[in-house]
């Protein structure tokens, strides 16, 4: 069978070889940086406009990763990609002659797109919460608080999960259109409305992005309470992500390409 | 496990349904080596959809193809065993040509030194820091075959290669075919045209609906379907039909008036004329070319013509006509003409104006 090192290899060629990679991961990074640093310094002015209880609740960690909600679009749009263009410019059927043996070369596809992810996620946590720390002045939080470099290193795994779950059901719905279609509007719009929403937001916190984005939670009150902890939650769209890689794999494997 | 000696492909009732359209329908032949075999049918006879399962792309509905003994997928490293230009566009587009040879070298353990030579083969190294999606369609086509090549591979498959490309693309890529031959590889190589076939291919299979109607080599469907005959006009035509018949020839009248007479010799035929005084408007040999003979053969199993009558003016040239006669849809394509039929209706009035 295939070398599964000359696959993954192959396919970080094909990875680091096109500009899309470039721009959704450097615009992921700036965004989630960038946004959580002005949050942190717009509070940090703020402090003493704030109520007691809200100083009283204040999460610094969490405040800075405040620019991961947006960020994390251009992450979606990177796990789309990798795999969907595959589809879209035909690609698929020369890359499948290259390599027929499919759980391999999605094996592979999944690998480097993941370690990818985790490599920029984890580069993009740590910075985003010492700069974000930084411009919180006197109320930052330090890595060495307890639980803070759980979070931080908890938002790195769950922006390479979110990279993940996005490269399984693009797998499953092998077009850019349709994946950015569903997916974007999804985590932007139908999940932070739902979460609002009386009653469904109990079912809402198990959506994966919902789930994952616990871990990065420093404080708890009784505003975020959920009925999982930090772990239990990134578990569960650990169990997400499973899913879809494994329904992107079933796909793959059965239908013509 | 046992290979033949030279890597061929086979085909065993291979069979591809979509829906409840059969696009090949119980395949059986083998494309030996060493040759250039030409895979001839119409537009939508299922030579793409042949070719995606012989390369595991998709998968048969019943029946089974092997290379060398083995389905595609349990080739390890297969760009080394088979190239396949399939559609030259199944590139991204945002990649440069030489990282999309780059990541196919690397994932089948290819030296990187290969992709520097086949671009320089098809001759893209002075663009091959380009992304493709800049490419014309003949610069699309000569990185789809350095693909195909860059294994150094013993079968070369390519799906109508030569489609919209320019004069001096198709005569590249005719000369390349006969080349890689010549070094004793298998080319499988797909057309619509028999004319371009003619020019290439040893040996050819031609299918139709997805069936097989012809499993030959090139010289035996040449000898039995480039029927010569002499085409002949007088303004005498009874005294020269009495004079032809005389002599033992068979004579068939076209639709304009004039005679074919098959299998005759021009210099015997003008000698008898003059013999017997008759007066000749035209005295020409003709040859009735592969393509009608082609188009006769898939004429009953040619999917999309273009509309069912055609304009007057365009009876002439046998091949429209022979379409225009197809079977209409749905009768079924079942008897196939046994070899020795091809060719049999030449003497059909009016349809031999060859080339
Ligand atoms: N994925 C598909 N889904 C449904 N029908 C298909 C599919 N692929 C091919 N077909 C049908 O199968 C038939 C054979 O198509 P195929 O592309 O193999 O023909 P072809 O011989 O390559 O034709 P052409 O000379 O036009 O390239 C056609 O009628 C086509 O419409
Ligand atoms: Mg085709």
């Amino acid at each position: 069978m295939a070398s599964p090192s000359a696959v993954l290899q192959s396919e970080w060629t094909k990875i680091r070889s096109v500009r899309s990679t470039v721009w959704t991961l450097v615009l992921a990074f700036v965004v989630t940086v960038g946004l959580g640093a002005v949050i942190c310094l717009v509070f940090n002015n703020q402090w003493s406009s704030m109520s007691d209880s809200d100083k009283a609740t204040f999460d610094p960690t969490n405040t800075s990763f405040f620019g991961t909600s947006l960020g994390q679009l251009a992450l979606i749009v990177f796990g789309v990609l990798v795999i969907a263009t595959e589809y879209s410019t035909g690609m698929i059927r020369t890359s499948l002659a290259a390599v027929p043996q499919r759980g391999s070369f999605y094996a592979a596809k999944v690998a480097v797109a993941g370690l990818l992810a985790l490599v920029v996620g984890m580069a993009t946590s740590f910075i985003t919460f010492f700069l974000g720390q930084a411009l919180l002045g006197s109320h930052k939080a330090h890595i060495g608080d307890p639980h803070v470099f759980r979070a931080v290193f908890g938002a790195g795994l769950y922006m390479t999960l979110l990279v993940l779950f996005c490269v399984g059901a693009a797998a499953m719905l092998r077009s850019p259109m349709l994946g950015l279609g569903i997916l974007m509007p999804f985590f932007f719009l139908v999940s932070p409305i739902l979460r609002a929403v009386p009653k469904v937001k109990n079912v809402a916190k198990y959506f994966p992005d919902q789930a994952g984005q616990k871990i990065m939670q420093v404080v708890q009150t009784s505003d975020n309470h959920t009925p999982y902890g930090p772990w239990g939650g990134i578990l569960i769209m650990a169990v997400w992500v499973a899913a879809a890689l494994a329904g992107g794999f079933l796909v793959l494997k059965n239908r013509d390409a | 496990m046992l290979a033949s000696l030279a890597p061929m492909i086979e085909l065993q009732g291979l069979t591809k349904r979509y829906g409840d359209k059969t696009a090949v329908d119980h395949l059986t032949f083998t494309v030996r080596p060493g040759v250039v075999t030409g895979f001839l049918g119409p537009n939508g006879a299922g030579k793409s959809t042949t070719m995606r399962m012989l390369l595991g792309l998709d998968a048969p509905t019943s029946g089974d193809v092997r290379i060398d003994g083995r389905h595609y997928s349990q080739l390890s490293e297969p760009l080394k065993y088979i190239g396949a230009l399939l559609d030259a566009k199944d590139v991204h587009g945002g990649r440069t040509a030489y990282n999309h040879l780059l990541c196919l070298a690397q994932s089948n353990r290819i030296p990187r030194h290969r992709v520097d030579e086949v671009l320089e083969t098809v001759g893209l190294t002075a663009v091959a820091r380009k992304r493709s999606k800049g490419f014309s369609l003949g610069m699309g086509q000569r990185l789809g075959i350095a693909a195909a090549l860059l294994g150094d591979p013993e079968i070369l498959m390519f799906d109508e290669p030569v489609n919209g490309l320019d004069p001096e693309g198709i005569h590249w890529i005719r000369n390349l075919m006969k080349g890689l031959a010549a070094q004793g590889r298998t080319v499988f190589v797909s057309s619509h045209l028999m004319s371009e076939m003619a020019l290439t291919a040893e040996h050819l299979i031609v299918i139709g609906r997805g069936r097989l109607l012809a499993d030959t080599s090139m010289a035996d469907f040449i000898e039995k379907n480039s029927r010569s005959f002499v085409r002949m006009r007088s303004p005498q035509p009874e005294r020269l039909k009495d004079v032809l018949a005389a002599a033992g020839h068979t004579v068939v009248t076209t639709s304009d008036g004039a005679f074919e007479i098959q299998d005759a010799d021009a210099a015997d035929l003008g000698t008898l004329a003059a013999q017997h005084q008759v007066v000749l408007h035209e005295l020409s040999p003709q040859r009735a070319s592969l393509e009608e003979a082609f188009m006769q053969l898939t004429a009953e199993s040619v999917e999309y013509h273009a509309g069912g009558s055609l304009p007057p003016g365009q009876g002439g040239a046998g091949g429209p006509d022979v379409i225009a006669q197809g079977v209409p849809a749905g009768q079924a394509p079942g008897q196939q003409p046994p070899a020795q039929e091809w060719g049999a209706q030449w003497r059909n009035p009016g349809s031999g104006k060859g080339r």
